[in-house]
């Protein structure tokens, strides 16, 4: 019986084509299931026949991490995008897994809410909710509310054998069992499949104000210090290196329209003091928020057919600007918060790519954080250690064991090879 | 308090001699196999770790026998005091060899009963663990041993022109390793997130006894977020040791506001407009009459007289966005029919306001004999039906609630009043009590917001969590305990064997037999 004949009871599946490959490999079938009802059959079967599931929203970060080990069906959530419930009073909302961001923050907008995430792959149709939460999807604003992972309250799931559960709920405070959205958020679809995620929201704040500065680099650290410490209560601190030009450096102000300016208008003076001439803002830099990519005029948007090293590198505060050094060492393209320590990094793919991954893996470690290889070429990507090393990894493989024993979710793609 | 004697097992201690291994000698862990016995323990440890941090006196073993939730009790086999990291190690390495169970506990101020001992078993006490390590603005780490104390670790951080935000009406001498079993977070939850978002990394004890870091100093260590996993896993995944946490900037401003109300429903339309109107200050506390009768007879904090209700809001961050929102806040709370309002300007005028919440459990003992503190969380857009609900319960038993709640996330605190010397009493007041947390269930809350399940509330898990949310969650226990002995009857009715596969039990699941485990 074929993969097709096999699912097709459970919900919409259909054949693969070349679209379809995962990093390279090539499912059978691409199955759609529109309820948790549906994934819960789906997954069954699966797991029954011993096939190997990816699971993919719009398929953004998909060729991130390692490539799977094997892959029969290509788990596409888009069916799955509908907006549960939005409770304006609670500041919550749940929503499916397959709800892009952007229709999601359209709808919470209309309640002067919104869910606190950057969608950093710029183009394109963008991240799905499911999506972000895989993969703890984080940008500029983390420093302000955190990251994914401190947003989600509640999931629902589906276990590889079938099995339907839900953790935390839809309150924010609630310490009731294990917190399993947390374990859920950002294990890449290795445990589990999301399908219905509760969300922590906050109020779209009335204006926004950006101060931007470039500096020499010898006087980074300093200027870093200034507006990341700063009370002027900073929502974001992103910097930006890249080869040939001094490193940019702008924070992030929200609030009131006339609370804004006045604290804008202040940390501008802080720099100024500081022998520092800084601009003040109504929108953000087109690099905002975005993944890099060298090679391109403002580096936003991937060279056509090119495939860059992609990294999240991350250290302590008070390493970022060692970090940054180190970036430019090496002639990479950087732009990350400076106010929680993790930066975005693009490499050219060339045959020195491999050496310069080591090189800012060795700094971020000895810096308190790590380097990890998002994406890369397929031919490189087989040649790095893409995770790199990860604490308490014998934890973890405990953890794969009990959630996916027979490892039929995304095998391979995580860290250690679970 | 009254004990609840279903729940208190035989105290089988160190003594007589030769009984409790007879008697543990039959008790079989999650896989059947004979559990070993607290005197083997003692054995190993005596010569790695001192003799008077050993505690088998009967009358000492008696001082650890309830944490804050007194009404259970069991004394423990063997109370080890841990002066370090590698003590912890040692004792619980010797647990796991020989399959005993053991319990963490810090300064011993929870309030779900989550360190009551186990009679067979090893309390392993973390208070000593009390160093602090750094203080590291520059970073905005605090690296700490996890019995030090958590208003210490803002003490620490002050000068420099940080703090610590998780702050439970305990800080003043709850662990911050308390913090992390239980992700007790306090007050300031609203804005700034439960204890789980300011923990970044800690070592732990493994409860197969390995020394393992969790996490990095830097966000979104590579691989599964164990520490998101531990942080409110009530000792049932190992123990943790050492702790980086992050430290928050102090604002450039902080405004505390105490209005008063005539009744509790404005107070609450007051929190509801203030949430509407997009502000989210750093609290929003409510108290009712009976609450606050409590608190002005235990400290005299001065609340309005004659209020049915006060709302303490406290407004911080720059001092721009703050008078702002504090004008909006005045509005609002004037709108709403508030009688009174005031300001707190500075830190001993803010000291004064909060000290009358922050003293509420405690003061509750002024007003009545016996209390049950209850701890759940509604919506807060169901505060006004669950309040009602809650006060026609209380006319319809005739037990007195007095009601403590931290308004802008809904967790509520009930503190349930009897006299245990009044026949049926104790009876009534712990049907109400179960009664709000159904009601907290019903209305899409929880049944805990920052206690925890601890021993008081497992009974209650199912009326949240279906059998399949429970089992997924034992997935996690048994990646950390597959022996089952981390703090065992914790958080979880029915634990789940973990050599087994999922879906394959068969027949009566043999830890809820034959009184093995009592839960």
């Amino acid at each position: 019986m074929t993969a097709q004949e096999l699912l097709s009871s459970a919900c919409e599946v259909s054949e693969a084509g070349p679209a379809d490959a995962v990093d390279g490999t090539l499912p059978q079938v691409v199955a759609r299931p529109r309820s948790t009802e549906e994934t819960s059959a789906l997954l069954r079967a699966c797991h029954d026949a011993g096939l190997a599931v990816v699971v993919r929203g719009h398929g953004s970060k998909l060729a991130w991490g390692r490539p799977p080990e094997r892959l029969d069906v290509v788990l596409d959530t888009t069916g799955m995008d509908a907006l549960v419930e939005h409770s304006r009073g609670d500041l919550i909302a749940t929503a499916g897994a397959g709800m892009p961001l952007a229709r999601l923050q359209e709808r919470l907008a209309e309640g002067g809410h919104q869910l606190v995430v950057d969608d950093l792959v710029g183009g394109g149709p963008g991240s799905t909710l499911g999506g972000a939460v895989a993969v703890n999807l984080s940008g500029p604003r983390r420093m302000w509310t955190g990251a994914v992972r401190d947003l989600v309250i509640g999931v629902r799931l589906v276990r590889a054998d079938g099995t339907v559960a839900k953790a935390g709920g839809k309150v924010v405070k609630n310490v009731a069992g294990y917190d399993l959205s947390k374990l859920m958020t950002g294990s890449f679809g290795t445990l589990a499949v999301i399908t219905e995620v509760t969300v922590r929201l906050h109020p779209v704040p009335e204006a926004d104000r950006w101060v931007g500065t470039s500096v020499e680099p010898e006087r980074l650290a300093a200027v870093l210090t200034e507006v990341v410490h700063s009370q002027e209560v900073p929502h974001a601190v992103e910097v930006r290196v890249r080869p040939g030009a001094p490193p940019a450096v702008v924070t992030m102000l929200s609030g009131t329209e006339a609370g804004v300016s006045a604290r804008a208008e202040a940390l501008r003076g802080q720099l100024a003091a500081l022998g520092c001439e800084a601009k003040v803002h109504d929108v953000a830099p087109p690099w905002w928020g975005v993944l890099l990519h060298p090679g391109q005029v403002g580096g936003t948007q991937r060279p056509e057919g090119s495939r860059p090293v992609l990294l999240k590198v991350s250290a302590r505060l008070s390493g970022v600007p060692e970090l940054l050094a180190q970036v430019a060492g090496v002639e990479g393209t950087g732009n990350g918060s400076a106010g929680a320590g993790v930066l975005y990094v693009t490499l050219p793919a060339d045959e020195r790519a491999g050496a310069k991954v080591e090189v800012l893996r060795g700094t971020a470690t000895q810096l308190g954080g790590s380097a990890v290889v998002l994406d890369a070429p397929p031919e490189l990507k087989a040649d790095l250690d893409v995770w790199g090393p990860v604490p308490a990894i014998d934890l973890m493989r405990r953890v794969k064991d009990e959630f996916d024993p027979t490892r039929v979710l995304a095998p391979g793609r995580f860290v250690g090879g679970l | 308090m009254a004990t609840r004697p279903e729940v208190g097992p035989e105290v089988l201690g160190m003594a007589p001699e030769g009984e409790a291994e007879r008697i543990a000698q039959q008790t079989p862990s999650a896989d059947g196999q004979p559990r070993g016995t607290a005197r083997q323990v003692l054995e190993d440890l005596r010569g790695s770790i001192p003799e008077h941090l050993l505690l088998t006196d009967p009358a000492q073993l008696t001082t650890y026998e309830c944490d804050g939730l007194a009404a259970y009790r069991v004394t423990p086999a063997l109370v080890v005091l841990a002066d370090t990291a590698e003590q912890v190690a040692a004792t619980v390495r010797s647990c796991a060899t020989h399959r005993v169970p053991f319990v963490a506990r810090g300064s011993g101020t929870g309030l779900s009963g989550g360190a009551l001992p186990h009679a067979e078993g090893v309390l392993v006490v973390t208070s000593r663990l009390r160093t602090l390590h750094e203080v590291r603005p520059q970073d905005q780490r605090a690296v700490v041993d996890t019995g030090v104390i958590n208003l210490q670790v803002s003490k620490a951080a002050g000068p420099v022109g940080y703090y610590f935000a998780p702050d439970p009406s305990s800080q003043q001498i709850c662990s911050v390793g308390g913090n992390v079993a239980e992700n007790s977070g306090g007050a300031h939850c609203l804005k700034y997130g439960f204890t789980s978002g300011h923990v970044l990394s800690l070592d732990l004890v493994t409860p197969t006894g390995a020394e393992v870091t969790i996490g990095t100093e830097a966000p979104d260590a590579p691989g599964y977020d164990l520490v998101g996993a531990f942080v409110g896993s009530e000792g049932t995944l190992g123990i943790a040791t050492r702790a980086v946490v992050r430290l928050t900037r102090l604002p450039e401003e902080v405004r505390t506001v105490l209005a008063g109300f005539e009744t509790t429903d404005q107070a609450g339309a007051a929190t509801s407009a203030i949430i509407a109107a997009g502000i989210v200050p750093a609290a929003i506390e409510i108290m009712d009459a009976l609450a606050i009768e409590a608190a002005e007879a235990a400290v005299s904090c001065g609340y309005p007289q004659g209020a049915g209700a006060v709302l303490v809001v406290e407004l911080d961050g720059a001092a721009q966005e703050v008078a702002h929102e504090y004008a909006a806040v005045e509005a609002i709370c004037q709108q709403e029919g508030c009688f009174e309002f005031r300001m707190a300007t500075d830190a001993t005028e803010r000291a004064e306001i909060w000290k009358g919440r922050k003293s509420a459990f405690a003061a509750v003992g002024r007003i009545s004999p016996d209390y049950i503190v209850q701890d759940g969380v509604v919506p807060r857009t169901s505060l006004p039906a669950v309040l009602r609900r809650m006060s026609e319960i209380s006319a319809e038993r005739g037990v007195r609630v007095a009601n403590v709640f931290h308004a802008g996330d809904g967790n509520l605190h009930p503190l349930v009043l009897f006299d245990a010397s009044e026949e049926g009493a104790t009876k009534r007041a712990e049907e109400v009590s179960g009664m709000i947390l159904d009601l907290c269930i019903e209305h899409g809350g929880s049944i805990t917001g920052e206690h925890g399940v601890g021993s008081d509330k497992a009974r209650y898990m199912p009326r949240m969590f279906t059998d399949d949310d429970l089992d997924t969650m034992q997935l996690v226990r048994c990646a950390f305990d597959p022996d089952g002995i981390a703090n065992p009857g914790k958080i979880y009715p029915t634990p789940r064997l973990c050599g087994e596969r999922p879906r394959v039990r068969q027949g009566a699941h043999p830890m809820t037999g034959d009184g093995v485990e009592v839960f």
